[in-house]
């Protein structure tokens, strides 16, 4: 039954993919390489639409699994439902965990065991979100981000018109405080007139 | 059942919002749940983080259910990852269903090359807020540099960086109450 290993497998990415969307990756090649539902290439075109559509890109990758999946057997109906049957095996592992770490938390909130930990874990958290941002900046504002080791002088690989842009646009976030979503709007018609 | 609806709407707002994963969500969660709705503070949202990326699942949904389960509990964690990941069922469907090459459309390409340079600006912006909450004395500071050089120059898990940290922090409190014991 397809519906139920899509379950299956789904479950088991959610329950050992630690660390975000990506992190779902080593999964979806070894459940390509298993069962032969999609191959590698799929996995490129997923990847792509995932990260160029709204939403988490694990969620979007199991929803785009699960309807690819299904859509050839089933069709539409039945691919809708693989695309459903995958997104909620995903994340029923980490809302279990959560509701019982939440549980946990609520009890001990005034532990100063507790409170030490988080305030040790803060700066971490707020480290690890600094470097994620660094590695986004790699690819949206150097001409080619594989070349940051290589090349003698890093000036040679920045994109001078991307950073521009990033710069204004942060100047903007700082000064105005829109809604994300105004900046992130007005950054993709700027794509779009500019033809980055 | 209308708090319930409010964080079903609230998220899949949210998952409508962002490209890219976990950590481009926070700039909006930060609007969002801190700001507008006063749903948590900022330090909440630090805690959420720093657990949600050291335990099974994506991060987004991690954050959700915690803010779910903090306003309503159990059903609440629900009501807020449904929502989040309501907009990306419907979004992918139809792309995956009607629209053949999506991600190879030049504008959509387009497009995306400016969202990015947008998400850097956010995460910094992000960042800088966390920091003035977050990095608050020296041994803050440490632990910052610390992992963030790590993270950035080695492989090393962020699950091990976050468990150290944790670890750290027990140490601390060890410190903390012997200094107490002694005054």
């Amino acid at each position: 039954m397809l519906y139920l290993r899509l379950f299956y497998e789904f479950f088991k990415t959610g329950l050992f993919a630690i660390g975000g969307g990506l992190a779902t990756l080593p999964f979806l090649y070894e459940i390509s390489e298993k069962t032969g539902w999609f191959s590698t290439q799929d996995i490129s075109n997923m990847i792509a639409v995932s990260e160029s559509t709204p939403g988490p890109i694990g969620i979007n990758m199991s929803t785009y699994v699960g309807f690819h999946t299904a859509y050839g057997p089933y069709g539409f109906a039945g691919a809708l439902l693989g695309g459903i049957i995958a997104t909620l095996a995903l994340v029923i592992p980490s809302l279990v965990i959560i509701e019982i770490i939440s549980g946990f938390l609520k009890k001990f909130k005034d532990s100063t065991l507790v409170k030490n930990v988080f305030y040790s874990l803060r700066p971490a958290s707020t480290a690890l979100v600094a470097a994620a941002g660094l590695g986004v900046a790699k690819t949206a504002l150097l001409t080619d981000s594989q070349l940051i080791w290589a090349v003698p002088d890093i000036f040679s690989i920045v994109n001078w018109v991307a950073l521009l842009i990033g710069g204004l646009l942060f100047a903007a976030i700082r000064f105005f405080k829109f809604h994300p979503i105004v900046y992130i709007a007005a950054s993709a018609v700027i794509g779009i007139v500019l033809q980055l | 059942m209308k708090e319930l609806f409010k964080l079903f709407i609230t998220f899949a707002k949210i998952g409508s919002m962002t490209f890219g994963g976990g950590y481009a969500m926070l700039p909006i969660l930060q609007r969002e749940i801190v700001d507008k709705n006063k749903w948590c503070t900022e330090d909440d949202l630090m805690d959420y983080f720093a657990i949600g990326q050291c335990t099974p699942g994506i991060i987004a949904v991690n954050t959700a259910t915690f803010i779910g389960y903090r306003l309503r509990g159990v059903i609440g964690g629900i009501f807020a990852t449904i929502g989040l990941v309501f907009p990306s069922i419907v979004i992918i469907t139809i792309i995956a269903a009607f629209i053949r090459g999506f991600a190879d459309l030049e504008i959509v390409a387009h497009a995306l090359s400016g969202i990015k340079i947008c998400v850097c600006a956010l995460i910094l912006d992000a960042t800088i807020k966390l920091g003035k909450k977050s990095i608050i004395d020296t041994y803050c500071l440490v632990v910052f540099l610390l992992v963030f050089f790590i993270s950035l120059l080695t492989d090393i898990s962020t699950i091990i960086l976050i468990a150290a940290a944790g670890l750290a922090g027990v140490v601390v409190n060890i410190v903390r109450k012997r200094r107490e014991g002694r005054s």
